[in-house]
């Protein structure tokens, strides 16, 4: 065989290695949503919304955990969204060169990829172990930690985005520094704040680590904050290792629900992200 | 800082011409002051949020710097090396969840830096533009999935298959070879730190995958170019100046990917095994550092117990920062020329 035509088959050979790598991913990201929709549609029933989680050979739902999963994330977000934007600002207007705002940049990158068991570990100590018991609030609060960092960085990636033009057409018509970021900047990077914090979102939304023992979990309804609260992922995790089948099914329902929740707000905040400014 | 202040003056002192709310109360001077006001309340509460992340994260060391104590005065460093876990003669010790967790991060890299190096390498060079994106973000999709469910499908999914078919091929082939075939031993069990491996490999990859795509994006099309010119196959390329152009940004990326499998918990409490031994073959049941701490940390039951968990999380916490920071590093250097 040829110089070249050796040359040319060990070309086409890695090209066909790296074809059947991409058709590897794409062929475990179809096998895993099958097996969600396969075991979790048959599963689903209106009585999930309605019922509470069962004791075993009880005919359930997944209502209290449902009901648990979105008052922890909603107030995780309502808490983390103004505080991440605003140090996001911090970090991307009123710091220039500055160092101290290099570091804190780095530090948040650092607890961005915190293992999420070490937030819940954290929380565990600082929070639950001082109140006494398990509550909604110190779950929520372990979810702020990881949604926090995921909107700093977002925030300020997006506003470096901001032509600097923009600022200074602001200050040239004798705005305040506050108006020029809230009216003119925030608002050309409206699109991007909103995508970070909806990434957040779909972040908080399937963790499970973190709750375990800060929220623990609840067998009944309850909208008590101060009382161990039932979320999705931690019913999930408890009935799918259960030997039970009525509890495995539920399991596989709520993985369904958790998982097409996230995607679809994953895909919603990538058209946003990238679609021109209206 | 410096900046920042100087730009604070311009915005007290500048504006000659009154805005619209200065006309509205008739006093340039007052407006000024309450301009100023206005900045210095905002960049206060934006620094403050700023600082309190920095908080939060030395409030997480602290924490359990604090919460660890009892375990490593009772047990000394050796408790970072010392292969002891027997809850009920109250002696705990860190070696064998740090070996199940090295050991399956190191599977789950093996696994995944080719395959992801391959899908970068597809999306550069080789796909049709149309296609580029959807299949981008369907490998992207793969890091929104959440580790719960990358857990239930290692255990209800994979685990059997690795059972049934891998396992005992490997077994069959690579157990006989001497030295390397110890870890190639033993009982197909399904789960274990293969399987644990396998599955962090899949979690790992869409972010080593993205990274690398961004740093074959810094490769000036010029080189490429002029290497294609010079009749290079499209590999050639690949081999002798994209990779070479950016190997401390590819490095960068693989570091994240281990960063992420390092700290990976739920995933890996499900196809683990739990089991605190420290076996030769890599189909044995183990544990890991963040599965031994969501398995037993509600059972604890002496102070000791949770003080050792917390240990763990500690370690697990010094490995991650260190794997990430050099990530950082590596990829933000990379970026610069």
């Amino acid at each position: 065989m040829s110089r070249l035509s050796r040359r040319r088959w060990t070309s086409r050979i890695a090209m066909i290695l790296s074809m059947a790598a991409t058709l590897f991913g794409l062929v475990i990201l179809a096998a895993i949503l099958w097996t969600l929709l396969s075991r979790g549609v048959a599963a689903l029933s209106p009585n999930l919304f309605v019922l509470d989680t069962p004791p075993p050979g009880v005919a359930g739902g997944l209502a209290n955990a449902l009901y648990g999963s979105a008052v922890m994330t909603l107030l995780a977000l309502a808490i983390a969204a103004p505080l991440g934007v605003m140090a996001g600002t911090a970090l991307a207007e009123f710091s220039g060169r500055s160092r101290i705002a290099a570091a804190a940049g780095f530090l948040n990158d650092v607890l961005l990829s915190a293992p999420s068991i070490v937030i819940g570990l954290f929380v565990y100590t600082a929070m639950v172990v001082p109140m006494g018991h398990f509550s909604a609030w110190a779950g929520a609060m372990s979810l702020v930690v990881i949604a926090l960092p995921v909107i700093v960085r977002t925030t300020q990636d997006m506003l470096q985005l901001v032509p600097g033009t923009l600022r200074e057409a602001a200050m040239a018509l004798g705005t305040p520094r506050w108006r020029a970021v809230v009216s003119v900047v925030w608002r050309a990077a409206s699109n991007g704040l909103i995508t970070g914090i909806l990434l957040a979102y779909a972040r908080v939304a399937g963790e499970t680590a973190p709750l375990l023992f800060t929220a623990l979990s609840n067998q009944y309804w309850t909208s008590d904050m101060n009382a161990p609260m039932a979320s999705l992922p931690v019913v999930i995790f408890q009935f799918a290792m259960s030997p039970y089948d009525d509890w495995q099914r539920l399991a596989w329902a709520g993985a369904l629900i958790i998982t097409l929740t996230i995607l679809v707000i994953n895909i919603g905040a990538r058209a946003l992200g990238t679609s021109k400014h209206s | 800082m410096k900046t920042s202040d100087a730009s604070d003056d311009i915005a007290a002192d500048g504006p000659a011409v009154p805005g619209p709310e200065a006309v509205a109360d008739r006093s340039p001077r007052r407006h000024q002051a309450r301009t100023k006001f206005g900045d210095r309340l905002f960049i206060l509460l934006s620094r403050g949020s700023a600082s309190l992340v920095v908080v939060v994260l030395g409030g997480v060391l602290v924490t359990l710097a604090l919460g660890a104590l009892p375990a490593f005065r009772e047990f000394g460093p050796a408790f970072v090396w010392a292969d002891r876990w027997s809850p009920a003669k109250d002696i705990f010790s860190a070696a064998a969840p740090i070996y199940g967790t090295l050991v399956t991060s190191a599977i789950a890299m093996v696994i995944a830096v080719p395959l992801s190096f391959g899908i970068a390498i597809f999306l550069t060079e080789l796909c049709p533009a149309p296609l580029r994106r959807p299949i981008g973000v369907a490998i992207e999709l793969l890091a929104g999935i959440p580790s719960i469910i990358y857990g239930l499908w290692g255990f209800f999914v994979l685990a059997p298959l690795m059972q049934s078919f891998v396992q005992p091929a490997l077994i069959g082939t690579l157990g006989n070879l001497p030295g390397i075939g110890l870890l190639f031993r033993g009982a197909p069990y399904g789960v274990g730190m293969l399987t644990a491996g396998v599955v962090l490999a899949i979690m790992a990859l869409p972010f080593i995958t993205a990274v690398t795509r961004d740093v074959f994006a810094t490769v000036p099309a010029m080189l490429r170019e002029s290497a294609y010119g010079v009749g290079m196959t499209t590999w050639e390329v690949v081999r002798y100046i994209v990779i070479p152009y950016c190997r401390i940004g590819l490095v960068g990326g693989i570091m994240l990917g281990l960063g992420r499998a390092l700290g990976e918990t739920m995933a890996v409490t499900f196809v683990i095994g739990n089991s605190h031994r420290i076996a030769a073959s890599l189909m044995a049941p183990a544990t890991t550092i963040s599965a031994s701490i969501a398995n037993e940390f509600t059972e604890a039951t002496t102070p000791l117990y949770t003080a050792s968990l917390i240990a763990l999380g500690l370690i697990l916490s010094a490995i991650t920062f260190i794997v990430l920071g050099l990530a950082k590093w590596m990829i933000q250097r990379s970026k610069l020329h």
